[in-house]
């Protein structure tokens, strides 16, 4: 029977903004020296002011064993980042109780309480006190922590002049050598580049693995897959879903999947959305070559948006963007820009697009959708958004490969482009060049 | 007994104590002392970044440091001194005004950088937690660093006049304790309420500048009329002003109940302060 390491008992947090206040949560003095008499007469009427209670998470109970990987999913703004720092001990909670057993170690960012002008020692101590060492701590951990972020030479030059590799990995490091038995993380993995994030997820594997509790905050729901064996889901501040990683991501991916009916975000709802609204979508479907609508594909599989549009005023010709993103940093990683007609279009007219996208060279993961609707001039106010309004994009590596050298072992970047490799010098011995093919002719002639 | 309840399957003799217990505080709540012990390496880590990056930042680095406390004594010694003649309690005016002078620029340096310190370093708060405390109190010891080169400062400025110091510079820690514990008491006060109303972003600057000249840095306490001395003296920078004149240069015009009455004051402002502060702290990651 494993201990405890976290139990969180009915936790709340709730958000009072008065109307007034909505754009500004400082106030100036004048303000509230304007506004007592008034306060101070309503509160001996009994009433309070007129607030605004927003529940950034309400009545959310779970508890995590020790030694557990725990991922905690939901969409933006379902209360994981709420969570994270009312257990970090940010914030406070506005009822409930959460027991901790153990050190905590948190990361919310990489790079916390660095300075610039500081330099990488210097960063490396500051940053360790406030992440909770004691110096003498970090003093016996420098070396360890300057090697692992290979910045030997460079330890005595401010941060400012560093690259922003070798700053992320010095951060990185710091927080890495921590060595807490209850690790907190967030969406740290959004930074960097893949190479970087590989690195923190196999960071995190080597603390998992050494039977530290993990409690890890993401909506990459693939990096979930890959370190959780349990899984919360949340959703408007409340727990959805708590249990086995496999079957908390589904219900997650079919609330993905059921969120263009939902009323409040989805894209029949025009009222949270940019632009004028002289444009709209009104229909997204993605779906297979045999006409299935579908969101998961296999690399090498032809990708169909069928897109339907509709104009609530006359506007100057149609053009429509479809784009992903990277399920990791969130960039865009492609983008195709299709002008359906240059013609003008008068109010109340719909339009059905369908743009196909080979996704031959798009390696196995998760990416959100951009899709963008516009005249065919460029305007900046008769435009539709629906950015990560729909379910993301999910390629698999599927059976056939989409090209010699893709390897699904090395999952490293975006795209897998097909490459030729030709040796022009060998290494020792005097063979001819050679190419891929020619290469690997041979290596099958040496197999049999 | 809380652990109990969360793991009933645990035998007694093996129930754990949470490390953290994470509730909603209500009310006031003192200042845990423990947990800012536990901190104490962040303190002086901090205070050193404060003080590393008023030297890096600069070319003349620590020439400011001598140059500006000496411009001001100078020009409030030709001012009061010279054309205004005021009295300097028997001591030469630039003696007299350096002493002034070195303490107050602490005072004020801890009541800027400390009033400030919350929304400065608003991205530590909101990403990473530690006692927010450590933040202001962190000025406190960087601003000594000043005041120590002020005072080495007035030291070859005390050869020069020849000047020795008498067994009173042993209290001289004493009145700078005093003038630590009043700029602290005040910039809790000016921190916290910093970050709710920005307003004192704009009021500090004004109102180190009117306490300025109601303290006896140019003049000395006894231009004023000795019925208002007492009313005079509820301000606390005139004891430890007057305190470290009393101390470095053997003399001044400082009274035991100006000292009692600045004492009761600062301590009720630092404790006042540190309720305060404990208050609405834990809000600041939400309202920064």
């Amino acid at each position: 029977m494993s201990n405890t390491a976290i139990q969180v008992e009915g936790i709340s947090k709730s958000y009072r903004i008065a109307r007034a206040l909505v754009r500004q949560p400082y106030r100036t003095l004048q303000e509230d020296v304007i506004a007592l008499p008034r306060m101070l007469w309503k509160r001996a009427l009994g009433k309070s002011e007129a607030l605004e209670t927003f529940w950034a998470l309400s009545d959310v109970t779970f508890s995590v064993h020790e030694g557990e990987v725990i991922g905690i999913v939901g969409r933006n703004g379902a209360g994981k980042s709420t969570l994270l720092k009312i257990l970090s001990r940010i914030t406070e909670p506005t009822s409930g109780r959460a027991e901790i057993y153990g050190r905590v170690g948190a990361l919310l960012e990489v790079g916390t309480g660095f300075h610039p002008e500081l330099t990488g020692r210097e960063n490396v101590f500051l940053s360790g006190a406030i992440l909770g060492m004691r110096r003498s701590e970090i003093a016996r951990r420098f070396d360890e922590i300057v090697s692992f972020a290979e910045v030997e030479q460079f330890i005595d030059t401010p941060t400012k002049r560093y690259s922003s590799g070798m700053y992320t990995r010095l951060a990185f490091a710091v927080a890495a050598h921590l060595e807490p038995e209850i690790l907190l993380v967030d969406e740290v993995l959004a930074v960097g580049d893949s190479a970087f994030q590989k690195k923190c997820l196999g960071k995190m594997e080597d603390v998992a693995g050494e039977g530290r509790t993990v409690f890890f905050v993401s909506h990459n729901t693939q990096a979930v897959r890959q370190l959780c064996t349990r899984c919360v889901l949340l959703d408007h501040g409340r727990v959805i879903a708590d249990g086995p990683t496999d079957a908390t991501l589904a219900v997650y991916n079919q609330r993905l999947r059921d969120m263009r009916v939902d009323g409040e975000t989805g894209i029949n709802n025009p009222e949270n959305r940019r632009g004028s609204g002289a444009i709209r979508f009104t229909a997204v479907s993605v779906e297979g070559l045999e006409g299935a609508e579908r969101y998961t594909f296999e690399m090498g599989e032809t990708v169909r948006f069928r897109l339907s549009v509709r104009t609530n005023a006359p506007i100057r010709g149609l053009a429509i963007v479809v784009a992903l993103r990277s399920g990791m940093s969130r960039e865009l990683v492609t983008s195709a820009r299709h002008v359906v007609t240059t013609d003008p279009i008068p109010q109340g007219d719909t339009a059905t697009v369908i743009i196909d996208l080979p996704n031959v060279y798009i390696r196995p993961g998760e990416y959100p959708l951009y899709l963008h609707a516009s005249e065919a001039v460029q305007s900046p106010l008769n435009y539709d958004v629906l950015d990560d309004l729909t379910p993301p994009l999910v390629i698999s590596a599927g059976a056939r490969s989409p090209h010699d050298n893709f390897d699904p072992s090395q999952p490293y970047g975006v795209f897998s482009l097909p490459s030729r490799m030709t040796v022009s010098e060998w290494p020792n011995g005097n063979k001819k060049a050679e190419t891929t093919e020619e290469r690997a002719t041979e290596l099958q002639q040496q197999l049999l | 007994m809380t652990a109990s309840v969360v793991a009933p399957e645990a035998s007694p003799e093996n129930v754990r104590h949470p490390a953290v217990v994470i509730e909603p505080t209500t009310g006031w709540a003192a200042v845990n002392f423990r947990e800012l012990w536990k901190y104490r390496d962040l303190l002086m880590i901090l205070a050193g970044r404060d003080v590393k990056l008023r030297y890096k930042q600069t070319v003349l680095g620590v020439v400011w440091v001598v140059i500006q406390p000496l411009i001001a004594a100078l020009i409030f010694t030709l001012m009061f001194g010279r054309f205004a003649k005021l009295p300097s309690d028997g001591h030469p005016y630039l003696l007299f005004v350096f002493t002034g002078v070195a303490v107050w620029n602490y005072f004020a340096g801890v009541l800027q950088r400390a009033g400030n310190s919350l929304l400065t370093d608003s991205r530590l708060i909101t990403k990473v937690y530690f006692p927010r405390l450590a933040i202001p109190l962190s000025s406190t010891f960087s601003a000594l660093i000043d005041l120590s080169v002020s005072l080495a400062v007035l030291g070859v400025l005390m050869m020069i006049y020849r000047v020795s110091p008498t067994w009173r510079i042993l209290t001289l820690p004493l009145f700078i304790g005093l003038a630590a514990m009043t700029a602290t008491g005040v910039s809790l006060w000016l921190a916290a309420l910093n970050v709710r109303y920005r307003d004192f972003v704009h009021a500090m600057p004004f109102m180190i500048q009117v306490w300025l000249f109601a303290s006896p840095v140019a003049y000395a306490t006894t231009i004023v009329p000795e019925q208002w001395r007492l009313l005079y003296g509820l301000n606390p920078a005139v004891a430890f002003i007057e305190g470290t004149r009393w101390a470095i240069l053997g003399s001044s015009s400082i009274t035991p109940q100006i000292v009692t009455v600045a004492v009761a004051l600062s301590t009720a402002v630092f404790i006042g302060g540190a309720f305060f502060f404990r208050r609405v702290e834990r809000s600041f990651a939400d309202t920064v």
